[in-house]
């Protein structure tokens, strides 16, 4: 068994960070203390570096099968490690669709294959994320299934949400809610409001998302079951959530960074890399997410990783496909938008991006302890660096954030106790 | 200065916008002479690229370049290879390739032109995008107001119809708050975007209140495909509530003039009588519509051959 010293960095631990060294034996972490030594431990030197439980990302599109020509899960996994993430759950809207066993079992192995991070697949909560007939939860689950969803879609129809919700319950799988009332969509492709006029683009309005929303925690309240919300982001939805959480009601949620840093004012570009849904929102939605996230209201970072090609960005706003590649922006946004500026300290955003992800789904690591997991993260918070999708290793660069100066340099990642990324190397 | 492209008005200045109307009344007298063959844009290139359908619109730049002794050529969508699957952007490609010097863009998505524009080397003229703007049409209407009134400064503008869809309003909008009129909305609150008082509108609560004092009643049209959608129930309803007849119009400033982009619903936004009332000015607004786009083709132009020789 290899071991491995991490030396000297400044330790995210649950207690607080304190400057320790981390001794990793084999798969463990098996020391954390000062003045470790152990004479067959290769040194990684972490001297004025943070040393953060590997990131867990709950909410990645890694395309295979089906659209390896946008991403596949070796390229995935390599912006995931090169994005400090150890762990990435993907969500099932492949072709074909997540929906079964078989397909659950051919995402787990070519994740083993590409053998960077470890890849958690997500099952449909319907066949063929058809809103109709509930999946085979229980075989996906035996598989390697970590949670259910139909993301990129929502279960439209009540009854099948609240059937999917007590069924899942008995495997002990989570619902992962996208929430969209496709009505109110109507085809629109921006945040309705003042700059979709401005823009001339048909919006989506706040309550397309928000009654979804609602529907979910009222189910999950009156069924006495779990329920999570996915990719959050408007004011109405953080109150509803808050209100849910301190009736009591089993509901947990997640944002992504473009909707902590970003107001519509991007889509005046016409630029589809702004393109996404839920669409980036105003100022005041801005506000109310980072003070979600700062009250715990919303418990976890996730990316909603979504890879396109150039090609599917490359046109009218109204036809480019929806979505941010992500992976590898997610840690120094965050850092930058919500550290830097005292939203959260630097325990908190390892709480949102790595322990509340693996609380919620029941996945190993989310914190570093003695005798856990050696899925450990290593950043430089001082570094500043400029965002650019040319130097991504995930094959989709459709990002809004280039050129954009952040904060916070992922310098290594490791996973079960091997380093799968070193920035030097780059 | 106007620049390489005509994408909308929110972006053109009143210094330019002012450029292209005063350019345009010497177009104007030039073609109600009859002079309708000049030399100005000889040996150059217009080329009308229409996703939608449209008559008045492209018949007008096709003349307007005519006019100017341009040569032109007309693609819509329906009969181009976008039906093979060509992306805008190559098709934009194609047309540079073959050394046209002016697109002129229509198309049903807002924001299309701009797309365009960054990525050829002709000049682009939106000739309207989605719900987004339609300047040409906006400046024509400028002229026509100008010509009536002389200058834009207290002018009282009122906007009845489906503002929501609107390129025309929107383009109207941005011009005349830049040139110093006021502008009056009115519409069902289905047919009424959000966030346009922020961009300078004031919303009328009634017909009567939107027309009260008008120097300008300006209709839009509404589309019967917003009233399949829910939008409102009937047109008849419509022209009840929301439409204007020559009774409504004794609110307005008894000096007002009428004006339409087109085509006209007769008896939806406005009665028969108003349409073809002596103050009404849809007819003329055709006129100068080919003016203000030679004016404009003209100033385009110009520039090119100016950039060229910077180059």
């Amino acid at each position: 068994m290899s071991k491995l010293l991490i030396r000297g960095g400044t330790c995210v631990l649950p207690e607080g960070c304190q400057t320790a060294d981390i001794l990793i034996d084999g798969k463990k972490i098996v020391k954390i203390a000062k003045n470790v030594e152990d004479k067959d431990a290769k040194v990684l030197d972490a001297k004025g570096l943070h040393v953060f439980p590997g990131l867990i990302d709950m909410h990645v599109h890694l395309r295979e099968p089906g659209f390896e020509y946008k991403e596949d899960i070796a390229s995935g996994s390599a912006a995931a490690v090169r994005g400090g993430f150890t762990q990435v759950c993907c969500m099932p809207n492949t072709q074909p669709v997540c929906d079964n066993a078989a397909v659950v079992g051919y995402i787990v192995a070519r994740g083993k294959e590409a053998d960077l991070c470890k890849i958690r697949p997500i099952g449909a909560i319907t066949k063929g994320e058809q809103g109709e007939q509930l999946a085979e939860m229980g075989k996906m689950k035996a598989a390697g299934a970590v949670a259910v969803s139909d993301d990129g879609k929502p279960v439209s129809n009540a009854r099948i949400m609240r059937l999917a919700m007590e069924y899942a319950s008995d495997f002990g799988l989570i619902c992962l809610s996208h929430c969209e009332d496709k009505e109110l969509v109507d085809g629109g492709v921006v945040n309705e409001g003042y700059n979709s006029t401005l823009a001339g683009m048909k919006g989506i309005p706040r309550a397309a998302e928000e009654i979804m929303l609602a529907r979910e925690i009222i189910l999950a309240e009156t069924l006495q079951k779990r329920v999570h919300i996915c990719h959050v982001s408007t004011k109405g939805g953080v109150q509803l959530l808050r209100e849910a959480k301190a009736r009591g009601v089993q509901v947990t949620a997640e944002t992504c960074p473009h909707y902590f840093t970003l107001t519509d004012d991007v889509v005046m570009s016409y630029d589809a890399n702004t393109k996404v849904n839920p669409p980036i929102r105003e100022t005041e939605d801005v506000a109310a997410i980072r003070e979600g996230l700062r009250d715990g209201t919303l418990d976890c970072i996730v990316t909603d990783h979504a890879p396109h090609h150039k090609d599917e960005k490359n046109v009218e706003y109204n036809l480019a496909a929806f979505g941010i590649s992500g992976i590898e922006t997610s840690f120094s946004l965050s850092y930058t938008y919500l550290v830097k500026t005292g939203i959260l300290t630097v325990g908190e955003l390892a709480k949102r991006m790595s322990e509340n992800p693996a609380k919620i789904l029941g996945l190993e690591g989310g914190c570093l302890k003695e005798g856990g997991v050696a899925d450990v993260m290593i950043a430089d918070l001082g570094e500043e660096y400029v965002i650019d999708s040319r130097e991504f290793v995930s094959k989709g660069k459709n990002t809004p954030f280039n050129g954009m100066k952040v904060f916070g340099k992922v310098k290594y990642t490791v996973v079960d106790g091997k380093i799968k990324f070193t920035a030097e190397r780059e | 200065m106007l620049g390489k492209d005509l994408l909308g008005l929110y972006d053109t200045s009143a210094e330019d916008i002012t450029l292209i109307l005063d350019t345009a009344v010497g177009m104007k007298k030039l073609l109600t002479q009859n002079l309708k063959k000049l030399p100005h844009l000889q040996g150059r290139t217009v080329t009308t690229l229409f996703y939608e359908n449209s008559t008045r619109t492209r018949c007008s730049f096709e003349l307007a370049a005519k006019y100017l002794g341009a040569g032109t050529v007309n693609i819509s969508a329906s009969s181009s290879s976008v039906q093979k699957g060509e992306t805008l952007i190559d098709t934009g490609y194609t047309l540079d390739a073959m050394k046209n010097d002016v697109i002129v863009i229509r198309h049903p998505m807002g924001g299309a032109p701009h797309l365009l524009a960054r990525n050829v080397k002709a000049s682009v003229v939106n000739g309207g995008d989605g719900m987004n703007e339609h300047p040409t049409q906006a400046l024509l209407d400028f002229y026509t107001m100008r010509e009536k009134f002389g200058s834009f400064a207290g002018l009282k503008v009122a906007i009845l119809g489906d503002i929501k869809h609107s390129r025309v309003a929107k383009s109207n909008l941005f011009g005349l708050t830049k040139l110093g009129a006021e502008v009056v909305m009115f519409s069902p609150a289905t047919l009424m975007p959000q966030g346009i008082e922020r961009m300078g509108a004031k919303i009328a609560k009634s017909r009567e209140e939107a027309l009260s004092g008008a120097n300008v009643v300006m209709g839009l049209r509404i589309q019967l495909e917003r009233m399949h959608g829910g939008l409102f129930p009937s047109l008849a309803e419509y022209a009840q509530y929301y439409g204007v007849s020559e009774e409504h119009l004794r609110y307005a400033d008894k000096d007002c003039i009428v004006m339409h982009p087109g085509p006209v619903n007769r008896g939806v936004e406005f009665t028969t009588d108003v349409i073809d009332a002596e103050n009404s000015k849809i007819t003329e607004q055709v006129l100068n519509g080919v003016a203000v786009r030679m004016a404009l083709l003209f100033l385009l132009v110009k520039n090119r051959q100016g950039g060229e020789k910077n180059e």
